[in-house]
Formats: structure tokens, C-alpha cells, sequence
């Protein structure tokens, strides 16, 4: 505790400490002399590769996590490897030297491959470089002819080839991808000129204000946010400045002239000032704003891995982290600091050993009213401290300040003991993840699990996810179908063993989707177990692609009907309709009618004639004659529409449907009729109805053959009645509907020919046939056209209240009193009766 | 008029939920397409839209131009075109005929699609089986449930609607559980093919009336240049922010007249209050009342208008005797005048759509007609393809010869004429598998004693919405239920219906949701607020479409070519 500061050293305003994380386990026989090295940022893993190539030695790669725990060896057989990178998802990528570059999972296994160009082939890629950025992870490339070539996302693949760059022959002095405007160039170096390549263009750039001594820049280094850039040049100077390069931060003189081996800003997110690490062979250096530097030795080969907040060493015995101190830990911890923070640790350093003094701190922060600015320096504080010790140090401090204040917030005391917790358990040896708080928050305790369940630390992800009281379907559920993904890849182990475990383990958990395991299995080949598991799968609808895949169409389709999604019923008989022969695909459909009412659907709108196929198979013929009947309206030919017709006698037939049958015969032969007249007179008939047909030809005078058709066709009386009637009075023919009336008893009675006549304002007419009405209908027929006296005559014989209150309505004050008095006497008597 | 009720009638949910949710989700999806760009929108949910968005809503999303989705070449010159649609083949074809005709332009499309249901439903579901339908409404119900849940009680009739509540549970099972203080407590699913009685009848009440003239969209009407009295057609939103409409819309028609009347009386006279205010009373007047007088003396003559419009094509003779042979088939009286007048219905070639009603009225009531032929030499021989559907539905009953009489008649006449004992079990049993209607009336008294005067302006039963002369079959079934707490005692009347009853329950609630699947008519809402007035229940109607005799029967017709 008292050496909190041991490691500190000072550098402009701010210090700088280089802690040791873990001492390396690998027992490297060289150091990492000769040897290709990655690491992946935020405490990913770490690959390693031989360089030498030789014919009779066997080259292996080797994946460490970070606390150098050998993960695997992988036995090397492809080409030459140029550079190794790792993903954002934590896989290995091998960039060879003829441009192919492959991807391996943290456990050595091959997951595919890509090339970086066809042109790569003969000039070879002299170097690459691996970058990160919101896109995902990009590899750049430069080859021998001096051409690069770049893609942005290795999981979106499109490469761009970039412009040449003038004047450069061979491999450049050095060079760094940028991401600048949501694209990513390349800045390159030729001696004393640079470059920036973007996909179109190579534009000559100058870094403003760079030393006028430097004839050539020798390394750069991009900072993790692609904000800043850093040059050093030959001279042995490093500028700083913004990788627009639109701004110059510092520029500083490190009296060394050789190239340095790496370089890395070491920034943080609120860094007072802009610093960069730069390594030679046993050198390291720290620059920032001012003329002093930080300088120290190194005892072995070293690589950096740049990181948000800092910057790892990495070498054959020991891993640290270099970094900035964070402003909180700099307040409490520095020599003779009188920060809130610093008093409040003392306040309570004194208060466990009970002395009086703890109050005076207290009460000289609380004079300040800072006693809430002490808690949370403390709780941050915490936060970036490695040692377990000093967090509980300084948090339980914090805690002690709380009980003096009324109304601190809880949650930033209770979350960073949560996420302490959580960052000692992953930074554990034998995890070996050496996450820094500020790289943990800005991960996620979501992409945290995820690269747990990729190593396949599952006990200790749902250790993590119910600690953290993570909702089951985003934590221990996520877990445990990554678990039982992996479960079922474990060939030593049965079908049955393997289904019981993963069922009895996952039993529980909520949102287990039982499909994705069982995909999985069928991956892998195991496709009983694949079906084994879909059992489990509650959401028949889920199990549907799947049974699909594995050619378990007939399960599909009832899991695909029981699942009540008519979207996923159509997938699979789609599928089934490709998959099978037509019969077969039939039968299995009448086997399920759901199914099939569905597919009927689809072929009435798409398919008219599978349509007919369907109802032939079923029999249906019924069905069939409706089809014939459709399909013969959409004939323009008469015979064709004949022959339509035809069938559907044939079908309704069969289907013993009389009265279809016989009106589709009678339609037959009306077509024809209709065609002959056509033909003759010249009207157009065809199509129409019976009725219709007939009004065409009384309205146009063809009586005679309005008579033929009223006879073949049996039309009944009372229709042709009414239809004569109507035609002639619209023809205003009324000698010939007079004729009509006489020549036999009208089936429709004599009432129809008055309102007809009155409708087309003809009362003269009318009146020839008010005699001829039945009584009943009588006084109906005298108040149709007008006859008032009539009307009381003929309802007074009838003695009919109703009748006579109807002929009284309809009196007006210009009616005759006699009448009225007459209907009114009439009513009462027949009242009376 | 009688909107008083029970007190104790509880209060409805908020409804406008449900369209500020919708409006939300538009604007969702409207926003996945950040931009300005064109909206193409089916023409039948223009309606919907209008209910839910008006035009500056959607400009406010960078909507540029609205278009209509006519089937035709698109000629917007928008970069993004987002198309608002049903799920239809047709429609998604000509989306994709016309990508990027206008070839080498870089365009995105965006096509959102609405829920299958509503109008189209009815057919679907119940002539072509399709059950594409089912998870629709179960989705609807799960939404109310979600908002207005968790429901104490479901009961329902209907192979659709027992579906849909399995659907719904299913819904709900995956979906997760939130207690809330409940607002719909009961739920009544029922199928349209339980009662084809009710929607085949004319209907008298205002709002019925106006649907089956004018034809209600989406709650509002376009009245035409007859009712307005002008060159102009009107749209006119029909709900119980009309204070008119509100008052009359649940009305018998014959008290309709004496209302507006009255009411312009009431008009005339606050107007009237004008004269002799001096200048302040006229000044508050004027800022105060006018405005609303003005808005109502604007909707009371238009429906004036309207009811005028209605009159003059309901009070003809024709209209009169339609109506009586409706009540007499109801009945089952005077079938063989009813027949006759059918019959010379078709061969006059009156109205095919009434003519088919009729038909299938008559073949519901009495098993059985003979004048398919009649119509077909009317109306043309496409129709047999209609007779199929509609016997398929079981709207029409094939007619074996010689039994075109009443049930009652042909039963005695058999008797009488002492026909062999064979033919006699095969007339039962082949009523059987038809339409029950006549006895299920019989047990549930659908139709009042005849020859009571029923008075229309203070109505008894719900049978006033049709004259005094039916009570309509499914909102009694419903009545029943409630009242009874679920189907016992009722297990005669469901076999007749074909079963497929059932009910889930905890404990009672006053607030009843009423689903119908396959649609429902004005008259039978109008019945079921008549109930609710009566017993202090509030009934909230949810449909897959509103419904009535043309609607119904024109989703049935096949004689398009």
C-alpha cells in the first residue's frame, strides 16, 4: 500500500506507471527473438509464430491467452506467413505471403480463407498490418510491386486496390492505416515525403511544423482512436499532431537516431497530455509534451500491444501495462496530496486504528463540503487499481466517507464493486484477461461473456451473468446454447447421452432456442441427435427450416401446421412442391387438409391449371364442373367456350349435381341460339343471360324469336309475361301490349298492366285494364290511376276496412265530401260486421 | 332519446390507445426509410389511414407525395419509395415489374405490409378454408388483451373462434406477463357462420339503414349530391362525436324523422335566443355557441338529407312487401306468398343481390327453395359457381323435389297424405345437417308473439332493430351466455349450431368484448348497446369487418369473369 507510488514517474504534468500484470509462463526457449508475435487489444490472446523457415524443421503457430498460458500448437503446413492479426471476435488471422490470408478460431481450427488479390501472387506482400475500426476488422497489404491493397471488413469482403504512390520502389520506409471520414486509407512514407492513399486518389501531405533537420520519416504509429498520429524521423525526432493532420501537438528530440522497433501512443481517455512509447531493441521510451522523457531499460525482446488507456509490454518473462495515471489515483495517491480523496483514505487509515485524528480529517473535508468529491474520488480511484488489496483499501474508505453523507447515491458505490469483482475474476491467472476498468465499460459486459463462452469458460460466464443479475435470455441462457453448441460436437459421447445432458441442464433456463443447438448438430453431422434435440424445441414453428434442411419434409409440415404460422405451412410446401414428384407431393398435401386448402389458395391465384390437377386427383367433381364453368368465361371463342362447357356437363354429372348439369346444358344451347341470331340479326347476344337475351329481342321486335326461345327454353308464363309486358311499354307500343293483354289470361294478372301503364304515364292505357284486375287487387288498380270513386266503389262492395282506411289516406281536402262521407259510413258499418 | 341506461353501467377503456399506437408504428416504419420519399398506399387502406395519419403526420416524415397503388406504371422520380400495402400476389408483383424500370437509377424501395384481416376475411376463412387468418385475430386479441387485460372470462361458438382463442393463448404464452388493473373482463368470440339469419335481414335501424344505402368505410360516409342537396359529395366521420348521430344512430327508423325534427325545432330555437340580447350576451353568444350550433345545424341537415334519401327509397311498396316477406319467412307464415314473391322478384330482375338474400333467407328458414333456376335464367349461368359457394357455406340447402313447403307444413301434409314412413325419417334426417333455424328460434324465442303492437319508440326487446319482428340470433346467444355465466342449459341450441362452444373463466365483469370473425352488422351493434343499456353491461364490438346483406353476398359471388 505504502508503494502505491513506487512505480509512478513523473512526465510534464502528469506521471507515468508501468504495472506488472502477470509474469510469463511460456517457456520460450529464444525469447521473441525471431518470431512473428500478435496480440489482440482489450486482453485478447496472444499468437505466436516461428519465422525461420526451414525445410526439416516443423513450424508451428501457438496461441497464448495473455498470462501466457499455452492454449494450443498448431502445426503449421500452409505457406509462408507474413503477419498475424486477430479478429474482433478473437479469431487468428494468418496473412501469408502470396495473399491469402486464413482464419483460424482461438482453439486452432480452420474456419476459412480469403485472398487479398490475384495480382498479389507474383510481386508477394511484403508487409500487412491488421486494423480495427467500427467496421470490423480490415487487413491492409503492400507487395513487392509497391501496390496496397485494403479491405475494410474481413467479413464483408470487397478490396480495394489503391493508387500507385509516385516515385515509391519497393517496400516504403513505413506506413499506418488511418480511418478517417467512415473510410480507411493509408498514410505511407518515402523517405522524407508523405503520402495519403485513399480509395481514388494518392494526395502528398506535410505534417505542419515537423522538424526542418528530418530528411526522412522512418516509423509512424496511428493511436487507438485513430485520432492521432506520431512520426519519428531520422533525425530522432517525434512529432505529435492530429492524424488529419491539421494540427501539431508536440514535438520532441529523443537524441536517438536509430529506427525504433515499435511505437504506441499511450493515451487514455482525459489524458492531460498526448505521450507515445517508443522501443528499440532493449529501449523504451516515453515521450509526451516537454523536453523530458521516461526512460527505461528492457531485459528481453518486447512487443507493445496498444490499448485504450495504455499500452502493454509484452516479453519473454514478463506482461505490464504502461499507462497514465488516472487523475483520481494521482489526487489520492500523491506524495502530500491534500485532495479531498487523499484525506478521506487517511481519515480512515486513522479510524482503524481507532485513533481521534479520523474525525479531523473527516471534518476538515466536510468544512469543504468535498465529502461527497472524496467518495467518488475513491470509488475511481478503485476502479483502476490492479492490486485487490489497494481497491479494498480505497473502497472500503469510500464506504466509510458514505456513512457521513445523507443522500450519496448508491449505484456508482454497488456497480464498481460489481465490476471489480468481475474485472479480479477474468484477470485471474488462469483466465488471463488483464481488462482495465475503462476497456471493460467500454466493452461491454455483453462482448465480455461472449469471448468467455469462446474460450469455453462457461461456468465461470454464468457465474459472471447471474452475479451481474443479467436478464436469463441475454446471460446465462446465451451461456448455456453456446455450451450445448459445443456439447454436441464431442463425438467419444453418444446421441442419447448427449440429448439427456443437454436437456437436463437447460431445462430450466428461459429462451433456449433448441433449434440453433440442434443446427449445430446437424453441422456436425449428427443428424439424429439434431432431430432428438428439435423434440425439445417448444416453438414448432422454430423446428421448421431446420427439419427442411435435413430433408424431414413430412415432419416439417406438420410441425409447420401445429405451429399455426400459414407463412411457414407455405415455406415448406413450397419446398415439398420443388422437392417431390407430383404425385407424391399430392398425397402427402391430402394428408394434411390445412396444407392443402392453403395450396388451393395459392393455385387459384397462380397456378389454374395444378388447380384442376388437385381436383382430379381428389374426385372432386363437383369442383371440376366449377372450374370447366370458370375457365369457359374466359373464352372469346364460342366453340371453345362449347367444349368448356361441355366438361362441366361431364363433371357435374358425375358429381350427380341434376340441376348444374342441366343448367349448364341449357347455357350450351343458348350459347348457340344466341350465336345463330347473332349471326343473322346482326344483335349482340351472346353472354347474356336467358332474360336478358329475351328483353334484347322483344325490345328490338324480333317477337317471333323471343316466342321460339320462351318455348325451347320453357321459360315459365309469369317471366315472359312480365317481360313482355315491360318491353312493349317501354316501346310505348301500346296497340301491340293490348293485343298481348287479350290474347290468353295473363299469369301475372291485370294489376302489373295498369302500374306499368301509370309508370310510363299513360292512364288512358291504363284504364283499359283496371276492369280486367281481380277484385281482391281491384281498388289497387283504381288508385293507381287516379280514381278515387272507383276505389270507394269497388272497396264499399268489398266491405274491407283496411281498404277503405287506405282510400281515406290517400283523401285529399279537395276530395269530393260525398265520397268521404260515403267511405266513412262504409267503414263504420264494416266495423261493426 | 333512451341513452340514459343502468347507472351502474361501467366506464369504457381508452380506446384511442389502439390509434395512437398504430399511428406510432407507421411513423416507425416510415422512419426506417430516413428521407424524403414517395408513399404509394392501397387504395382500400386509404380509409384506415385517414383514421390513424393525417397528411401532415406523414409529411412530417418526410413524405413527399402520396400516390394512389393503381396497378400502373409508377412515374414518381422520388429516390425512395416506400409502399404501404396488403399482402396480396398481385400487388408485390407489379412492385416488382416496376423496380427500377427507369433503368441505371439507384432507388430504395421500402414495402411495408399491414395485417392480414379485415374485409377479406369472410371468404377466405370460411368458404376457401383458409386459416391464414386465425393468427391475425388472435394477434388483434392479443393486443387488446396486452393493453386492456388480463381477461377474466372467454366464451365463444365456432370452429374460427376456438381456433383464434388457441391462437391467442399460444400468443400469450410466449409473449411475457404483466399484471395490470383489468378493463375488459369478459370476452365472446363468435363465428358469422353461427347466424347467417341476422345479416341476411334488411336492416330499419338509422346506422344500418345509412350502411346498407350509403355503405360506411372505416366509420365514415361520403354522402352523395341527393343528400346534400348541392353538386357536392360530403365525407362525413360517423361516430358519437355527431351528437346527432349519436342520438339516432341506434334507432328504429320510424322515430328517426320525429327526432330531427324536434331537434331542428331546438336549433331553431337557440338561435332564436339571439333576438333580444343586447350587445355583450350576443358578444358571448357569438364566441360560444354559434360555432357548435352552426356544426350541428350542418350535420342535422345532412342527416335529414339522408334520412329523406332513405325515405324515399324505403317507403315504396316495393320496400314495404320486401320487409313483410322477411318477417313472414322469420316467422315461417304465408311461406307459399313468400316464395311467389321471390319468385317474381328474380324473373323481374329487381335486384340479384336482394334476390340471392332472399334465397338464402328462405332456404335458411325453411330448408329448401327451387328458384336457383329462375335466377340463372336472370342473372346467367356464372351463378352456379355463387350456388356452389353458397351452399357451400350452408347459405343455400339443395332442395330435394317436392319439398318447397314450410317445415311445419310439409309435416303435417305428410302426415295427411299418409306418404310412406321411409320418406318421413328421411325429411328429418335430412333437416339435420340443415339449417336449424326454426327450431333454434322456437327455443330461444327469437321471434315475438305475433300480433302484440310493438312499440317502437320504447323498445322492449332487441328485436326492435327489426321492426319488433326478430330478435337476432347471435346477440342472443350472447344474452344467454352472460346471463347464464357461460353454456349451460344451452347444450341443445349448440348442437343445432354445430358446437364448438366454449368457456374459460375466473369471475364476472360488466365490460364485454364481442369478436365477431367473418364480420358483423350495424343492427347487431345496435342490438348488443340495447342489451348493454338493459343490463348495465358495456359491450365493446370487435370485427373482422362490419358487415350486411350486399357486403356478405357480394364476397360470395363468382359471376365476375
Amino acid at each position: 500500500m505504502a508503494f502505491v507510488t513506487a512505480n509512478w514517474n513523473p512526465l510534464g504534468e502528469a506521471f507515468y506507471r508501468k504495472t506488472e500484470l502477470y509474469e510469463m509462463g511460456w517457456n520460450l526457449k529464444d525469447g521473441l527473438r525471431d518470431c512473428l508475435l500478435a496480440a489482440a487489444p482489450y486482453g485478447g490472446p496472444i499468437g505466436k509464430s516461428e519465422l525461420t523457415i526451414s525445410l526439416f524443421k516443423k513450424i508451428y503457430i501457438h496461441i497464448f491467452i495473455t498470462s501466457s498460458c499455452i492454449f494450443l500448437s498448431l502445426q503449421w503446413k500452409s505457406g509462408v506467413v507474413r503477419q498475424l492479426g486477430w479478429t474482433v471476435c478473437d479469431d487468428l488471422l494468418c496473412i501469408q505471403e502470396d495473399g491469402t490470408v486464413l482464419i483460424y478460431d482461438l482453439f486452432g481450427s480452420f474456419k476459412r480463407h480469403f485472398s487479398m488479390g490475384n495480382e498479389v501472387g507474383q510481386s508477394q506482400v511484403v508487409e500487412a498490418k491488421v486494423f480495427h475500426s467500427p467496421y470490423g476488422t480490415g487487413v491492409a497489404i503492400v507487395t513487392g510491386a509497391s501496390r496496397f491493397t485494403l479491405a475494410t471488413n474481413i467479413d464483408d469482403l470487397k478490396l480495394r486496390r489503391l493508387p500507385e504512390v509516385p516515385g515509391l520502389q519497393g517496400a516504403p520506409t513505413c506506413w499506418a492505416v488511418l480511418t478517417q471520414d467512415r473510410q480507411s486509407k493509408v498514410l505511407v512514407a518515402n523517405g522524407g515525403d508523405l503520402f495519403i492513399l485513399d480509395y481514388t486518389a494518392c494526395t502528398a501531405v506535410n505534417p505542419p511544423g515537423l522538424s526542418p533537420q528530418a530528411s526522412s520519416i522512418v516509423h509512424m504509429c496511428v493511436s487507438f482512436s485513430y485520432k492521432y498520429l506520431a512520426l519519428f524521423t531520422d533525425s530522432g525526432h517525434v512529432w505529435m499532431g492530429s492524424a488529419n493532420l491539421k494540427e501539431k501537438l508536440s514535438e520532441v528530440e529523443t537524441k536517438v537516431r536509430n529506427p525504433p522497433k515499435q511505437m504506441a501512443w499511450c493515451r487514455r481517455p482525459k489524458s492531460r497530455q498526448p505521450s507515445v512509447v517508443i522501443m528499440w531493441d532493449r529501449h523504451l521510451l516515453v515521450v509526451g509534451e516537454g523536453k523530458d522523457t521516461i526512460s527505461y531499460h528492457l531485459e528481453d525482446d518486447s512487443i507493445l500491444v496498444p490499448e485504450m488507456d495504455g499500452v502493454r509490454i509484452i516479453n519473454g518473462t514478463n506482461h505490464e501495462l504502461l499507462q497514465e495515471v488516472p487523475a483520481s489515483c494521482e489526487e489520492i495517491f500523491k506524495i502530500a496530496s491534500m485532495a479531498p480523496g487523499a484525506l478521506l483514505l487517511e481519515a480512515h487509515k486513522e479510524y482503524e486504528k481507532e485513533s481521534q485524528k479520523a474525525d479531523e480529517y473527516l471534518r476538515e473535508i466536510k468544512e469543504q463540503g468535498l465529502l461527497a468529491e472524496a467518495v467518488r474520488q475513491c470509488v475511481e480511484a478503485a476502479g483502476h487499481e490492479q492490486e485487490a488489496e489497494t481497491q479494498k483499501t480505497l473502497l472500503r474508505a469510500a464506504s466509510f466517507g458514505k456513512c457521513f453523507l445523507s443522500n450519496f447515491p448508491p449505484e456508482l458505490f454497488v456497480i464498481m464493486c460489481r465490476d471489480l469483482r468481475v474485472l479480479n475474476a477474468v484477470r485471474d491467472y488462469t483466465v488471463g484477461i488483464p481488462l482495465t476498468h475503462t476497456q471493460f465499460k467500454q466493452m461491454t459486459v455483453q462482448v465480455l461473456i461472449d469471448r468467455l463462452v469462446y474460450r469455453k469458460l462457461y461456468p465461470l460466464a454464468i457465474e459472471i451473468c447471474r452475479y451481474l443479475k443479467t436478464p436469463e435470455y441475454q446471460g446465462v441462457s446465451r451461456v448455456l446454447k453456446h455450451w450445448a453448441c459445443c456439447k454436441v460436437q464431442q463425438k467419444e459421447e453418444s446421441d442419447e447421452v448427449i440429448a439427456r445432458t443437454i436437456s437436463l441442464k437447460l431445462g430450466e433456463a428461459a429462451g433456449i432456442s433448441y433449434s440453433e443447438i440442434a443446427t449445430k448438430a446437424y453441422e456436425c453431422g449428427r443428424t439424429e441427435l439434431a432431430i432428438k434435440l428439435l423434440e425439445f424445441e417448444p416453438r414448432s414453428g422454430e423446428q421448421v427450416p431446420l427439419l427442411l434442411k435435413m430433408k424431414r419434409s413430412q415432419l416439417a409440415l406438420s410441425k409447420a401446421i401445429e405451429s399455426g404460422d400459414t407463412d411457414l405451412v407455405y415455406t415448406v410446401v413450397t419446398y415439398l412442391k420443388n422437392e417431390m414428384n407430383r404425385g407424391d407431393f399430392f398425397m402427402t398435401l391430402r394428408n394434411q387438409p390445412v396444407a392443402l386448402s392453403l395450396y388451393r389458395q395459392f393455385c387459384k391465384h397462380q397456378e389454374q391449371d395444378t388447380l384442376k390437377d388437385l381436383f382430379n386427383q381428389d374426385d372432386d367433381h363437383q369442383e371440376l364442373g366449377n372450374f370447366y364453368v370458370k375457365a369457359s368465361y374466359k373464352e372469346k371463342r364460342l366453340e371453345a367456350r362449347v367444349a368448356h362447357l361441355q366438361s362441366a356437363v361431364d363433371e357435374y354429372n358425375k358429381a350427380k349435381n341434376e340441376f348444374a348439369a342441366k343448367t349448364t346444358e341449357e347455357e350450351m344451347r343458348l350459347l348457340r341460339f344466341q350465336k345463330k341470331l347473332e349471326e343473322e340479326k346482326g344483335e349482340s347476344l351472346v353472354g347474356f343471360s336467358l332474360h336478358d337475351t329475351l328483353r334484347t329481342l322483344l325490345a328490338v321486335g324480333l317477337h317471333k324469336h323471343a316466342e321460339q326461345l320462351y318455348k325451347d327454353f320453357k321459360v315459365p308464363d309469369k317471366r315472359f309475361w312480365w317481360l313482355k309486358l315491360t318491353a312493349l311499354a317501354e316501346k310505348e307500343d301500346w296497340e301491340e301490349l293490348e293485343k298481348f293483354a287479350k290474347s290468353k289470361k295473363s299469369p301475372i294478372g291485370y294489376l302489373p298492366f295498369v302500374e306499368v301503364c301509370v309508370k310510363h304515364h299513360n292512364k288512358y292505357e291504363a284504364k283499359k285494364y283496371v276492369s280486367r284486375v281481380t277484385p281482391e287487387q281491384k281498388v289497387k288498380a283504381h288508385l293507381a290511376v287516379g280514381d278515387m270513386e272507383g276505389a270507394a266503389d269497388a272497396a264499399i262492395e268489398r266491405r274491407n276496412e283496411g281498404e277503405i282506411s287506405t282510400i281515406l289516406s290517400r283523401c285529399s281536402p279537395t276530395t269530393d265530401r260525398a265520397l268521404v262521407e260515403r267511405l266513412n259510413r262504409a267503414k263504420s258499418t264494416a266495423a261493426k260486421k | 332519446m333512451a341513452q340514459s341506461g343502468r347507472r351502474d353501467a361501467p366506464e369504457l377503456p381508452d380506446f384511442s390507445l389502439l390509434k395512437r399506437l398504430a399511428r406510432d408504428q407507421l411513423i416507425y416504419l416510415l422512419e426506417q426509410l430516413p428521407g424524403r420519399k414517395d408513399l404509394f398506399i392501397d387504395a382500400d387502406l386509404m380509409s384506415p389511414l385517414d383514421r390513424i395519419a393525417n397528411v401532415t403526420t406523414l409529411k412530417q416524415h418526410e413524405v413527399d407525395k402520396l400516390y394512389k397503388v393503381e396497378l400502373k406504371p409508377i412515374v414518381s422520380t422520388a429516390d425512395q419509395l416506400c409502399f404501404l400495402i396488403r399482402p396480396r400476389i398481385q400487388t408485390v408483383k407489379w412492385i416488382s415489374v416496376n423496380l427500377d424500370k427507369a433503368a441505371g437509377r439507384l432507388r430504395r424501395y421500402k414495402i411495408i405490409f399491414t395485417p392480414q384481416k379485415l374485409p377479406e376475411f369472410f371468404r377466405e376463412n370460411f368458404l376457401e378454408g383458409d386459416q391464414r387468418w386465425v393468427g391475425a385475430a388472435g394477434g388483434a386479441l392479443r393486443l387488446i388483451h396486452s393493453l386492456y387485460g388480463p381477461f377474466s372470462k372467454v366464451y365463444g361458438i365456432g370452429q374460427c373462434a376456438k381456433m383464434v382463442y388457441e391462437s391467442w393463448r399460444e400468443q400469450v404464452e410466449d409473449g411475457e406477463q404483466k399484471t395490470q388493473q383489468p378493463e375488459i373482463g369478459n370476452v365472446f368470440l363468435i363465428d358469422r357462420d353461427v347466424d347467417f339469419i341476422t345479416p341476411l335481414c334488411s336492416q330499419v335501424v338509422y346506422e344500418g339503414l345509412v350502411d346498407d344505402i350509403f355503405r360506411i368505410k372505416c366509420g365514415s360516409v361520403e354522402f352523395g349530391p341527393e343528400v346534400t342537396s348541392s353538386d357536392k359529395s360530403i365525407k362525413v366521420m360517423l361516430n358519437s362525436q355527431d351528437k346527432v348521430f349519436n342520438e339516432i344512430r341506434n334507432e328504429h327508423f320510424s322515430n328517426v324523422f320525429g327526432f330531427l325534427s324536434q331537434k331542428a325545432r331546438n336549433l331553431q330555437t337557440a338561435y332564436d335566443k339571439r333576438r333580444g340580447m343586447d350587445i355583450q350576451q350576443m358578444k358571448a353568444f357569438v364566441s360560444e355557441e354559434l360555432k357548435g350550433l352552426k356544426q350541428e345545424h350542418r350535420l342535422l341537415s345532412l342527416h335529414i338529407g339522408a334520412s329523406e334519401c332513405i325515405m324515399k327509397k324505403k317507403t315504396k311498396q316495393d320496400f314495404q312487401e320486401l320487409l313483410k316477406t322477411e318477417h313472414s319467412l322469420l316467422e315461417g307464415f304465408e311461406v307459399r306468398e313468400c316464395v311467389s314473391f321471390i319468385e317474381e322478384h328474380i324473373n323481374r330482375q329487381i335486384s340479384m343481390i336482394d334476390s340471392l338474400r332472399l334465397l338464402c333467407l328462405l332456404s335458411l328458414t325453411e330448408n329448401g327453395d327451387n328458384c336457383l333456376f329462375a335466377l340463372v335464367q336472370s342473372y346467367g349461368i356464372e351463378h352456379l359457381l355463387t350456388f356452389s359457394n353458397l351452399k357451400q357455406m350452408g347459405l343455400l340447402v339443395e332442395q330435394q323435389p317436392g319439398e318447397t313447403l314450410t317445415v311445419m307444413e310439409s309435416k303435417v301434409g305428410k302426415l295427411v297424405n299418409d306418404k310412406t314412413a321411409g320418406k318421413l325419417t328421411d325429411a328429418f334426417s335430412s333437416l339435420a345437417k340443415k339449417s336449424n333455424f326454426r327450431a333454434l328460434s322456437k327455443r330461444l324465442v327469437l321471434i315475438p308473439k305475433s300480433g302484440e303492437e310493438y312499440d317502437l319508440r320504447v323498445p322492449r326487446d332487441m328485436a326492435y332493430i327489426f321492426s319488433g319482428a326478430y330478435v337476432p340470433l347471435s346477440c342472443k346467444l350472447i344474452e344467454q351466455v352472460l346471463e347464464r355465466d357461460g353454456w349451460t342449459g344451452l347444450e341443445e341450441i349448440t348442437r343445432m349450431l354445430n358446437g364448438h362452444e366454449f368457456a374459460v373463466s375466473a369471475d364476472s365483469q360488466r365490460i364485454v368484448l364481442v369478436m365477431f370473425l367473418g364480420g358483423c352488422t350495424y343492427s347487431e351493434i345496435s342490438a348488443l348497446r340495447f342489451l348493454g343499456r338493459e343490463r348495465g353491461y358495456k359491450f365493446i364490438v370487435v370485427t373482422t369487418a362490419i358487415t350486411n346483406s350486399g357486403r356478405l353476398l357480394e364476397a360470395l359471388l363468382d359471376n365476375h369473369p
